[in-house]
């Protein structure tokens, strides 16, 4: 249980301060035009690569399971721009109906 | 962190150093936008809770985690290696490579921060994935107002699903059955369609999630996104605006 209070308390600590450093040293003030660019590009690479590592990864490996199908489902439904609650509930059916049907 | 907020109006009601839009108002655009976001966010919550739980970490611990870290991805790696009994220094390692995105997105917003340190640092800790996301005006450039409004909304749908999934969740189930643990790249996939804005883009997209991909079979959990991070370099090169 120790263990446990450990991670809480030195991930929240780091967290915040990695959240808050940029605020802390220079807010208010404007970034160079370069730096504008680079976090442009941040938000796309950033979200494309927290979705590929919570799709395909499985422990240490990369997988192609029902979570694929969800994703798949997601894509279809922004498409055919469905509103974003249905997007996840499709997301969600479509991996729970795959798993249904035996995809692990 | 409500208590502040609310002190923080008053005193702009009172005439503070910014006397016009001086009322909660100029938060709802960023709150309306990520509503249907912070709605999933909470599903998303709920899921976090039930597998912290499952994983030893009991109900105060996983809530106190949601409070101080608020970093959705981070906190599910975190109880997942914990509950495959990687052991807590594993744990720990994988949430701080996942949350050190954290660092490049908080510079970003804090051009658009004003006030004193406290009051900025406080404000930047709203910049989450999603809130950040409804936060971007385009270019690179960040709304205040949008993002306080977003970042309280999904704060509060993440800290009160945490405590429902900790609590009830017992009732709701397995998680995975219901497919729940797709809800996050899903909603992640719905931001990043509305971030694709030109083909610059589009290649960043592209690139994060090849790196990313490229890096899973030999890296530890977290080395991926650190990784994926680095296509902001591209923003080197110099573009045509």
């Amino acid at each position: 249980m120790t263990g446990v209070w450990v991670l809480v308390g030195v991930v929240g600590v780091a967290t915040i301060a990695l959240k808050g450093a940029g605020a802390a040293l220079l807010a208010g003030r404007p970034l160079p035009a370069t730096f504008g660019r680079m976090v442009a590009l941040l938000a796309p690479g950033l979200l494309a690569a927290l979705i590929v590592v919570q799709i395909f990864t499985a422990g240490d490996r990369v997988a192609l399971d029902a979570r694929a199908v969800g994703l798949t489902a997601a894509a279809i439904a922004l498409i055919a721009r469905a509103p974003i609650l249905l997007v996840v509930a499709t997301a969600a059916l479509a991996t729970a109906l795959a798993r249904a049907a035996g995809l692990t | 962190m409500v208590l502040y907020f609310t002190m923080a109006f008053q005193r702009r009601r009172a005439g503070g150093p910014r006397p016009s839009a001086a009322s909660l108002g100029c938060l709802l655009p960023g709150a309306r936008a990520v509503a249907p976001l912070a709605v999933a966010v909470f599903v998303f919550a709920v899921t976090f809770g039930i597998l912290a739980r499952d994983a030893g970490m009991g109900w105060l611990a996983p809530l106190v985690f949601s409070v101080t870290t608020f970093a959705g991805s981070a906190q599910i790696a975190a109880a997942s290696v914990l509950d495959t009994a990687g052991g807590v220094t594993a744990a720990v390692i994988a949430a701080l490579l996942l949350n050190l995105r954290y660092l490049p997105i908080g510079l970003s917003v804090a051009p658009a921060l004003r006030g004193s340190i406290p009051r900025r640092v406080l404000e930047a800790q709203l910049a989450v994935d999603e809130a950040w996301a409804i936060a971007h005006v385009g270019d690179g450039r960040y709304d205040r107002d949008r993002l306080v409004g977003a970042g309280v909304i999904v704060f509060v749908a993440w800290v009160s699903g945490t405590g429902l999934g900790v609590l009830g969740g017992s009732v709701l189930g397995d998680p995975a059955a219901l497919g729940l643990d797709v809800l996050s790249p899903a909603l992640f996939l719905a931001l990043l369609v509305a971030q694709v804005r030109d083909a610059r883009a589009a290649g960043a997209a592209l690139l994060g999630a090849s790196i990313a991909l490229a890096c899973i079979p030999w890296a530890p959990a977290g080395v991926p996104i650190v990784a994926a991070s680095l296509v902001a370099l591209l923003g080197l090169k110099g573009g045509r605006r």
